[in-house]
């Protein structure tokens, strides 16, 4: 059983480059919810990036919810994912992200460091996933608001594409501390910015409710926390392709 | 001293009310109070158990205001009507006394709640790991220094999540007496001030300070505001105002506006519509601050209220009716059910979680969760009656039973 699914996965990426076309199905395990991913904001900049210079740039920033700790951590998160399954999609093109993760960071903070992130990594879309650390310290909403209006500014002037994402459903502290009161902020501020929200929170909320992830498992391995990453750099991925109109694209990138 | 009510003077009011008017006649309790005070406590219930599909019957998913709206109005209305009483008839010193003995009253029903979320707490610390949590985790950290948080929990600094009504409430009354007392004399000029430290709230940016930072969630100075509102409406605003409430152009713009948040609260749940709202509007509208008693919440509780008014009159035979008579009940012992309503949100979630409940368990714990806060005041009721047949002479002031039970 162990030695064909060994097989399997070491198969997978191989079928994949020898068909070309690198349309991955979505992993089983990580059915969305329905339009989870919908949103009016295209991503010209990344499409232009492709189209031109055929590489996508991507930085992450996020807190400690981007990454992930023990063995081969970088690489488990869902920004190393995001990585691979971009370059499983977009052959030819040269993917790079960059992540830049660092735990117990409220929003003001990742904003204090933005312009040397930017200036550094020229990035043509960023994914910035913030609140977490907001909710749990209290950070003043309208604090948070005036941060994250701050940052956006300074990331679409610096010509990049923006997907914000909000926090992780986590059941277990869900009465703990009010998340909700900052994602309806994010929520509203992508708006106003025209900039894509990707819903961690609602995704994962329907993973929860579906039965896809036992969320509140109490746990020490990494399996789950692995897998949930997967289906998260998979899901920005889509959201991504979707939103940058790069269906389109790939094929002649291929051709 | 009741002759010294000046009419308000203002584009709302038609015509000065009367004198006798301004001061409510001493008639029964009005029973709409209680009624919508119970249901908003069955709401505030459900509406504190996250991921309940009961949810989506709560008021809030329908316009910009919410269960606590009502429920700080109405305890404005009911401590205006019981004080007020209190304090013509017995003078501000024993008035003021029992204020702040339902406060006191109020500050250990909270201590006693945050006992119950310290258990909470405790046990998730205890038993809970997952590496993909290790971030929220950290909210456990406070457990670390047990000191502090019980101390600043003590001063209301800390307040955790679904514990910021009462702490309101508390400062609320505090501050009573003073407003009670110039409600009775210049009932316009009082509402006015609040209105002013409303509008200076906004504007200065006041609030008080949380621990381990921010502010509290109910900015007590905006949220004043609905509570003096509640007291000067009890106090002969409610009359003043009828002229206003009777006129169709009013209930045509309340129910206009009613239908307007509707469709912006749309929405927020159904994301495509979110397009067709204008981005001159969304940059106006939002945020719409629930922590600062947003004007457009505020707006909206004016509207519900004035449909509501219009539509179920003081004396609806309904409000005699069994049916009614359970939520009638739980407003009518608004403290006690309150606490016992977050408390049951608490195990409710708890339970959900833990047998990962599907739609029907949490329709079953909800109804569960509402059928014990009915069990519960009626055997406070059963008490009181209880209690009161045992009295030998009735030395109790005659509302004691709303003031201490219900303000």
């Amino acid at each position: 059983m162990k030695l064909a699914a060994a097989v399997i996965a070491t198969l997978a990426p191989l079928a994949l480059c020898v068909v070309g076309v690198a349309e991955a199905a979505p992993p089983e395990q990580c059915e969305l919810p329905p339009s989870s991913l919908a949103g009016d904001a295209d991503l010209g900049h990344v499409l232009n990036s492709v189209k031109t210079a055929h590489r996508i740039a991507i930085t992450v920033i996020g807190s400690g919810s981007s990454g992930l700790t023990g063995p081969d951590g970088a690489h488990s998160a869902y920004p190393a994912r995001l990585e691979d399954v971009l370059k499983a999609q977009l052959r030819g093109a040269d993917v790079k992200v960059t992540a830049h993760v660092q735990s117990k960071e409220t929003t003001a903070a990742m904003v204090a460091g933005l312009d040397k992130v930017l200036a550094d990594d020229k990035p043509v879309l960023v994914i910035w996933q913030a609140g977490t650390v907001d909710a749990l310290d209290g950070v003043e909403p309208d604090e948070f608001r005036d941060s994250l209006n701050e940052g956006v500014d300074k990331i679409q002037a610096a010509g990049a594409d923006l997907i914000l994402m909000n926090m992780q459903y986590s059941p277990r502290t869900e009465s703990m501390f009010n998340v909700s009161t900052y994602a309806d902020v994010m929520r509203a501020i992508a708006e106003q910015h025209g900039a894509l929200l990707f819903d961690r929170l609602a995704i994962m909320r329907y993973w929860n409710d579906a039965g896809v992830f036992d969320l509140y498992a109490a746990t020490k391995k990494y399996d789950m926390a692995r897998r949930v990453h997967n289906c998260i750099g998979w899901a920005l991925a889509s959201q991504i392709i979707n939103a940058a109109h790069l269906d389109a694209t790939r094929t002649q990138t291929t051709e | 001293m009741d002759a010294i009510v000046k009419p308000l003077r203002g584009t709302l009011i038609l015509r000065p009310a009367p004198m006798a008017a301004a001061l409510p006649a001493p008639s029964e309790r009005d029973l709409r109070l209680d009624l919508f005070r119970g249901v908003a406590l069955w709401l505030i219930f459900l509406d504190h158990i996250p991921q309940n599909i009961v949810n989506w019957f709560t008021i809030r998913n329908y316009g910009f205001s919410d269960a606590t709206e009502i429920f700080i109005f109405i305890s404005g209305y009911t401590a205006a009507f019981v004080y007020g009483r209190a304090m013509r008839e017995r003078g501000i010193i024993i008035a003021s006394a029992r204020v702040l003995r339902r406060a006191w009253q109020i500050y250990v029903a909270h201590i006693f709640l945050f006992t119950i979320f310290m258990a909470e707490i405790a046990y998730v610390a205890a038993t809970f790991e997952n590496p993909l949590y290790a971030e929220e985790m950290n909210i456990l950290n406070f457990l670390k220094q047990p000191d502090v948080t019980i101390f600043q929990a003590l001063l209301l600094k800390f307040k955790p999540v679904n514990m910021d009504v009462l702490p309101l409430y508390i400062v609320l009354l505090l501050l009573f007496p003073p407003m009670l007392w110039l409600l009775l004399r210049q009932p316009a000029l009082a509402l006015a001030g609040s209105a002013l430290v409303y509008v200076l709230a906004w504007n200065f940016d006041w609030n008080l300070p949380a621990y381990p930072n921010g502010v509290w969630f109910f900015n007590p100075f905006a949220w004043q505001l609905l509570f003096v509102f509640g007291a000067w409406c009890a106090l002969g605003g409610a009359q003043r105002l009828a002229g206003v409430l009777r006129s169709r152009i009013v209930l045509g713009i309340a129910v206009a506006y009613l239908l307007f948040a509707f469709a912006i609260t749309l929405t927020w749940y159904v994301e495509p519509l979110a397009r067709f709202v204008p981005g001159w509007l969304s940059a106006w509208m939002y945020p719409i601050d629930k922590t600062n008693l947003d004007v457009l919440r505020f707006a909206h509780f004016l509207a519900l209220a004035a449909v509501t008014v219009r539509f179920v009159p003081r004396d609806w035979p309904a409000l005699r009716s069994p049916y009614l008579a359970p939520a009638i009940r739980c407003g009518q012992h608004s403290l006690e059910i309150f606490c016992l309503g977050v408390f049951l949100a608490f195990a409710g979630q708890f339970i959900i979680s833990e047998w990962s409940g599907g739609p029907l368990i949490q329709v079953v714990i909800s109804l569960i969760g509402i059928l014990i806060m009915i069990a519960t005041a009626n055997l406070i009721s059963w008490y009181k009656r209880m209690e009161g047949r045992g009295a030998t002479k009735p030395v109790k002031p005659p509302d004691a039973d709303l003031a201490g039970g219900d303000a």
